[in-house]
């Protein structure tokens, strides 16, 4: 190879905001060969989004190259026009996006969508435009693509939407794809096929990548080499087996340790975290005889007769967590709202204490006693903290309502003993949601959680909205909270590296059905259903092993 | 395939989930009616000194010696038999009326509405691709003073400058000029009529006269569309799926009217119903001022001479009208989102 496909050089961005000028990027160089697949990896607010936006010239109005030069097969394009451009869009370079749903236009059919593209570039008639959209449609393992064609983005699956989204990426042939987070948010086995057929045909139309991810073992598995980002700027960039197997800048070391994989605990999660972590004995860890939840035969029927959850059983001991793991639809996050009492079920009992508290409607609940016994962490921490609250009236809240706390000095010595127990300094109390970053939400969320001494804790996706590195503190804050209590966790998560090392027991459910339940090391390690081994299976991971024999693998392959 | 069930499922359900609303207004109309001071009778008498049995005589013509529970009913009877009584005014049955006037309203409504439609939308989609320039200030500009200005101040400033002082338009008495042929009526539209008998002077004239209060009208509701526009475009351009088309190398155009305005379509249409259906029952003042002779002008005559029975058969038309506008709505927005027909 005489020169590379693309290059970056000392690329600089601003965005101009509210609060003035940001540098998003702060010199970022990068190359990429004809045919090679880079990963650009890093926590949210590293600027690899926009370093991928700014080759496409994609930024939006408030971002502004300011210094640096983007070459592309040897063309200067870091200001090029639109008339420049647009042949080289969808042709040369293309790109495909987080959220595919919502990245296609919802009221064109999907044939149309790909027959855009194609006409945008090469002159066809209508007809031959949707022929060759059917053949992409194959090419993207689309199953009946001839109905497909005619099908609407809302009637298609996640995974559907980001093959469509690929085919039409793949449509003219381009030289470079630049995939930003193309599988967030779709199910762990969905990944693993989206993945593998971008693997695919890129190496067999001999396609250049970029990989945009946080998930470090995603970019080690399928990327060729690795581009670590912090903070506008790229701290390090190898092959996967060296990067992830003796990483050499900090933030490198701090990330790979973040990332939970199949052999980390919670303690190796977190290398210089600020707090101490005195590996406290856990409280005895042998089942009491009385079970602190039982729940038999749980069925949920929704409105439209889907049943959620197929006649569930399962208890938990006090002091004891217990996972429950499935793709989307598998009626995991159904299951913690029912325990909760925040939805009414269909059949079957839920008992808590030795007492139905199933019987008890989930309007009339709140007056419940069992109220302050059960409390949940939610996933999305910004949206379930009221905006007009402070920290401090976050937690207040139901130290007041349901604890019963009055005086106002107690109970500000309350609150500041819940913020110093998840680890969030006092002078953060007074702050809005808003004013606050995505790791302080999650520990205000959990502050309220525990704030009236409940007795069990629903977990629903605690850390599936932070960056690894913040999830890596919260879980072990979790940890540390659950050994000090004695808390009952019910820990919901797709992630099961997470739940591994959380939860004793791990529940796999699918279509709202148990297929398997067992102590969580036994499990993960030696899966007695298809179904669970295949969800492991789909996990992404870094074993610096692996990675070399899976480029071999698509080597030989291509 | 099933798209045209599935609409016409909706389209049934909502005109049915209409009638109780008909029959609301139908009885509020009524008892509004007889509530308002006045007595017909006497202003329908012969003169000021008719005497008390000729008034009596005429209270007994018309029904209103009875309990008003039973005017209602004979009323509710009258209706479900396509009576909708007579008019003291005229003389004529109130369907009879309604159905000669209509048309004139209709006319000028479907004009106005395309003249604004016409104009707000490639206004609000330039003041959307252009955000805060020169041309968004001059579209809110625009669109502020059509609302500020009442229709009927528009309507005499358009005929004081394109009558009076430019002599370009005809004047301001009706639907057609005096001297041009009246085609014969099929539709009761004149611009259709004549061109389907093929009489294109009458259509012209027609034409002229019709220029001055639909563009009176078009600026009075051009605000509400191109605004409604304009936050829909800009909503529309910074979403996603253009965001894909833009990366994917289609052509400015084909982003901005296939991609975006499609989408940005969606709302518009929604006021769009709003817009014609209160176009027809508050451009009372534009018949007025260019003595259009339509329907709202002549249920405002009827009103102020407690002529009971047009402005009811008035009410229950527009009613009427209100539910097939928004039944109409229901349907083509059924046609532009595939997303509605689904749920």
């Amino acid at each position: 190879m005489t020169e590379p496909l693309l290059t970056i050089d000392d690329l600089k961005v601003t965005f101009s905001t509210r609060n003035g000028l940001v540098e998003a990027l702060k010199g970022v160089s990068l190359s990429l060969d004809a045919g090679e697949t880079l990963g650009i990896v890093g926590e949210s607010g590293s600027g690899k989004s926009v370093t991928a936006f700014s080759v496409m010239q994609l930024l939006d109005r408030a971002g502004r190259i300011t210094n640096g030069r983007i070459t592309f097969r040897g063309q200067d394009i870091t200001r090029a026009s639109r008339s420049m451009l647009q042949p080289l869009r969808g042709a040369a370079m293309s790109m495909i996006f987080q959220n595919p749903r919502a990245a296609l236009n919802p009221i064109r059919t999907v044939g149309l969508q790909i027959a855009d593209v194609l006409r945008a570039h090469e002159a066809l008639s209508a007809r031959e435009a949707r022929a060759k959209a059917l053949k992409l449609l194959e090419a993207v393992l689309i199953r009946d693509p001839e109905e497909r064609l005619d099908a609407y983005p809302h009637e298609l699956s996640g995974g559907m939407c980001q093959r469509v989204m690929i085919a039409m990426a793949i449509a003219c042939e381009p030289a470079l794809l630049i995939a930003d987070e193309p599988t967030t948010g779709l199910d762990v086995t969905t990944q693993k096929t989206v993945m593998d057929l971008l693997a695919e045909i890129t190496a067999r139309r001999g396609m250049a990548m970029v990989l945009i991810t946080h998930d470090l073992g995603l970019a080690a598995q399928y990327c060729q080499r690795v581009a670590v980002m912090e903070q506008g700027l790229v701290v390090e960039q190898s092959v996967p087996a060296s990067l992830f197997g003796a990483p050499r800048h900090p933030y490198t070391k701090r990330l790979v340790a973040a990332s939970p994989t199949r052999h980390s605990t919670v303690d190796s999660l977190v290398v210089d975290a600020g707090e101490p972590a005195p590996a406290a004995p856990r409280v005895s860890l042998r089942r009491p005889a009385e079970a602190l939840l039982t729940v038999s035969n749980l069925v949920k029927t929704f409105d439209n007769g889907f049943r959620g959850v197929d006649d569930v059983s399962f208890d938990l001991a006090p002091g004891e967590s217990l996972g429950l793991v499935g793709e989307s639809g598998s009626g995991k996050s159904t299951i913690s709202r029912l325990v909760c009492r925040l939805l009414d079920h269909s059949a079957g009992t839920i008992g808590f204490d030795g007492e139905d508290i199933g019987k008890i409607s989930s309007r009339d609940f709140y007056r419940s006693r069992f109220r302050k016994d059960i409390q949940i962490v939610f996933q999305d921490h910004g949206d379930s903290l009221n905006p007009r609250f402070s920290a401090f009236d976050c937690i207040a809240d139901p130290l007041k309502l349901l604890a019963g706390v009055q005086d106002s000095r107690e109970l500000r010595r309350q609150v500041e003993d819940c913020a110093r127990r998840v680890g969030l300094p006092a002078e953060f109390l007074d702050r809005f949601p808003h004013q606050l970053s995505g790791g302080q939400k999650a520990r205000v969320g959990i502050a309220r959680a525990i704030a009236a001494k409940p007795r069990l804790l629903v977990l629903d996706e605690p850390t599936a909205a932070l960056d690894v590195s913040v999830q890596a503190v919260i879980l072990h804050l979790l940890d540390r909270l659950r050994r000090e209590t004695g808390l009952a966790y019910l820990f919901v998560s797709h992630d099961l590296n997470v739940v591994r090392m959380m939860c004793e027991r791990t529940i796999v459910l699918q279509k709202g059905q148990i297929v398997e339940q067992g102590p969580s090391g036994a499990l993960f390690t030696d899966p007695a259903s298809d179904y669970a081994r295949e969800l492991i299976a789909a996990i992404p991971h870094f074993d610096p092993e692996a990675a070399t024999a899976r480029q071999r693998e698509a080597a030989t392959a291509g | 395939m099933s798209l045209a069930a599935s609409i016409a499922r909706r389209a049934g359900r909502r005109a049915l989930s209409s009638v109780p609303a008909l029959f609301g207004v139908i009885v509020f109309t009524f008892l509004l009616m007889r509530v308002l001071p006045g007595d017909p009778a006497v202003f329908f008498a012969s003169g000021p000194n008719a005497g008390q049995a000729e008034i009596q005589m005429i209270r007994e013509q018309m029904g209103l010696d009875k309990p008003i529970p039973q005017q209602l009913l004979l009323y509710l009877k009258d209706i479900a038999t396509g009576n909708l009584g007579r008019s003291m005014n005229t003389g004529q049955p109130v369907v009879t009326d309604l159905i000669n006037r209509l048309p004139a309203s209709l006319e000028l409504t479907f004009t106005a509405l395309l003249f604004a439609l016409s104009l707000a939308l490639p206004l609000g989609i330039l003041a959307a691709l252009r955000p805060n320039s020169l041309i968004d200030h001059g579209v809110r500009f625009l669109c502020s003073l059509g609302v500020c200005v009442p229709t009927f101040v528009s309507g005499l400033l358009l005929i004081y400058a394109f009558y009076y002082i430019l002599g370009i338009a005809p004047d301001p008495t009706g639907r057609l000029d005096v001297f041009a042929a009246q085609p014969p009526v099929v539709s009761g539209f004149i611009l259709i009529d004549a061109a389907l008998a093929g009489e294109w002077e009458s259509w012209r004239a027609a034409a002229s006269q019709l220029v001055l209060p639909a563009a009176t009208m078009a600026l009075f509701v051009l605000a509400p569309l191109a605004r409604m526009t304009r936050a829909a475009m800009l909503a529309v351009m910074t979403s996603d799926f253009v965001r894909t088309g833009e990366a994917l190398g289609l052509s400015r155009r084909r982003v901005v009217l296939v991609y975006a305005l499609r989408n940005a379509l969606l709302p518009v249409i929604t006021i769009m119903g709003i817009v014609f259906s209160t176009m027809l029952g508050a451009n009372v003042l534009v018949e007025k001022v260019f003595s259009w002779p339509g329907v709202a002008s002549y249920a405002l005559d009827a009103l102020l001479t407690s002529d009971y029975a047009p402005v009811q058969g008035f009410v229950l038309l527009m009613a009427f009208i209100f539910v097939l506008v928004n039944l109409t709505i229901d349907v083509l927005y059924g046609l532009a989102d595939p997303r509605v027909s689904i749920e």
